[in-house]
């Protein structure tokens, strides 16, 4: 049972920086990512090719996580940069199905749908398992703490009011000087280099990746999070994923009580509920349970007032 | 060698206008509601049941089938719609487009209660392939082939002769004029999200004819079907013609370079090549 609570916090700390890293593009900069599977995925193949069959140290192999999908973040965002915000959520969703493909079949690289196991981690075999979970989970807690600070820094720095200028109207922001497609593909680049930080730590804790792990699902269990939690603010992020593991788990058990269902029902019946979830919150609460709140200095004449949410 | 391209070639241009179908539906959409409905994905699955239903439970013949396939798939469309899309649309389009990704995973779960995750195949007679000048064509694929050509040709009829094919026109080209004039928006949106997705239940349908269906079915020609609808100018139903039948011949092309695994990702290189060579697509996004 403490096990199982340990893995769940560790689960709750990785979904807490994807949606962290989905917070950069999505709530700060009103960049959409529907891949952000995909971008997990190439953290966590990075990373574990470059412990394992490049036999780097673990730290160098998420720092090579947080490149190679800052790389291809990049590549996504200059594609896009000067079109539609629909045209990025359509390549990035192809980009997040590509990985897959690639990860199934490239079989002397990434061994296929048999995953790759036996992914180093640290002090594992070392340790007794339990320490071993313990110990990660401190790992998991200080990388969120350490994103998340970056993050709220981001946030109130003069770099992050250029981001909100560009999320709210980037003709404006693009009047006013600011080089906003730079500024895209930099947020994006720097969201894919989070997610990718999130698939390394995934990899290593799990010592086990295939690409089954990188379906669609999981860019709806991010989206969840911060959808839920309160998009274009950090704290929603980490009270999102928290939220979101919880109600994964609830769905599995409530599941298990149902007789008379075949496991692919069952399977099926809480990929449903997770969707539903996201319908469910977009539509009663699309601000999230803690909404992002920015205090407004009022010009000389006009009236203070606190804003909620944007003009998406 | 010049055979084989010739047949790939050939297999191209038949599976190009099978995934024209879906691409109209889904540019469709986005010309007239200006958000990109992924739920095709789920539709095109949908349609693909309801048509396999019809032929293996009920004895239809496929071409009777896929006349049920339209329907369902396009009735499915506009319930689903109205009461989970349409009240996000205020929000915006990406907020919308990200509902429409939780949906589809909805709908294909739905389907997998329902279906369970096996693969199934329609009822079909079994012919002989036909052989002309060394190139192979099957009995089949010339049926498919003819019913994608007959259910595009009802949507250009549509567009361009009836009274509310014209409204959708003029509610994608500038929906504030269009409701100056009298257009009923709301109605025009419904109507092209039944024809939209029972184009996309059709294409689902036809894909299945040539192989099996499974949950996943809509999944796997989606990245063909935004690829199509890309690279002929999103928003353009010529251009999703025009788009599928490139992507349909570079797909089977690709097979002789690359192995039939990565078939789809021929789009995907597709959509990047034309957004940075000429974004608006083939055509141009708004052509008729």
């Amino acid at each position: 049972m403490q096990n199982y609570l340990v893995a769940m916090a560790v689960f709750a700390g990785l979904y807490a920086l994807l949606a962290l890293g989905l917070n950069v593009v999505w709530g700060m900069t009103g960049m959409i990512n529907l891949g952000l599977a995909g971008f997990f995925a190439v953290g966590a193949y990075a990373s574990a090719l470059a412990s394992k069959k490049g036999g780097v140290p673990i730290v160098a192999g998420v720092a090579a996580a947080a490149v190679a999908a800052a790389a291809a973040g990049a590549l996504m965002a200059v594609t896009t940069a000067r079109l539609r915000g629909d045209y990025l959520a359509i390549i990035t969703l192809g980009f997040s199905e590509v990985v897959r493909l690639v990860a199934s079949n490239e079989l002397w690289l990434t061994n296929g749908t048999d995953g790759i196991s036996g992914i180093p981690g640290p002090w594992r075999g070392r340790v007794p398992p339990t320490t071993f979970n313990a110990l990660y989970l401190g790992i998991v807690i200080l990388t969120v703490a350490v994103i998340f600070l970056a993050c709220q820094r981001l946030r109130h720095s003069p770099y992050g009011r250029a981001l909100r200028a560009i999320r709210d109207d980037d003709q404006v922001a693009s009047v006013a000087g600011k080089p906003v497609i730079a500024f895209k593909v930099q947020a994006f680049a720097l969201s894919a280099a989070i997610l990718g930080v999130a698939g390394a730590l995934w990899a290593h804790y799990t010592s086990f990746i295939a690409p089954e792990a990188f379906a669609p699902l999981v860019t709806i269990y991010i989206v969840l999070a911060l959808t839920a939690g309160g998009t274009g603010n950090n704290v929603g992020a980490l009270v999102g994923a928290v939220l979101v593991v919880f109600f994964m788990e609830a769905t599995r058990f409530a599941t298990g009580w149902i007789g008379a269902l075949a496991p692919v029902q069952i399977a099926a019946l809480r990929e449903a509920l997770i969707g539903a979830g996201l319908l469910l919150v977009l539509r009663l609460r699309p601000h999230g349970l803690v909404p992002e709140r920015i205090v407004r200095v009022a010009a000389p004449g006009a009236e203070h007032r606190v804003s909620i949410g944007s003009s998406r | 060698m010049l055979g084989e391209v010739a047949q790939l070639a050939l297999n191209g241009m038949m599976a190009g206008t099978i995934l024209a179908v879906p691409a109209i539906g889904f540019t469709a959409i986005y010309a007239v509601l200006r958000f990109p409905n992924f739920t095709v994905a789920s539709h095109l699955t949908i349609g693909a049941f309801a048509g396999w239903v019809a032929n293996t439970a009920l004895g239809l013949p496929a071409a009777a089938a896929v006349a049920v396939a339209f329907v369902v798939a396009g009735v499915a469309g506009v319930v689903n719609d109205e009461l989970l899309l349409k009240p996000l649309r205020p929000a915006g389009g990406l907020t919308t487009a990200i509902g429409a990704v939780a949906l589809t995973i909805v709908l294909e779960n739905v389907v997998r209660f329902v279906f369970g995750n096996d693969l199934r195949g329609y009822a079909l007679p079994i012919q002989r392939d036909w052989q002309l000048a060394g190139v192979r064509i099957g009995p089949q694929q010339v049926q498919n082939f003819a019913l994608a050509v007959v259910a595009m040709t009802g949507v250009f009829v549509f567009l361009a002769f009836t009274r509310m094919g014209k409204a959708m026109r003029a509610v994608a080209d500038n929906p504030t004029l269009a409701s100056i004039k009298g257009i009923d928006a709301d109605r025009v949106a419904r109507l092209t999200n039944f024809v939209a997705m029972g184009l996309a239940g059709v294409g689902g349908m036809l894909v299945g004819l040539d192989t099996s269906i499974d949950p996943l079915t809509g999944f796997r020609v989606i990245l063909s079907v935004f690829a199509a609808a890309v690279v002929g100018g999103l928003g353009s139903i010529p251009g999703a013609v025009v788009g599928a039948l490139t992507i349909g011949v570079g797909e089977e092309l690709s097979l002789l370079v690359w192995a039939p695994a990565y078939r789809s990702v021929v789009g995907f290189a597709a959509i990047l090549l034309v957004l940075t060579l000429r974004p608006r697509g083939l055509l141009g996004e708004r052509a008729y």
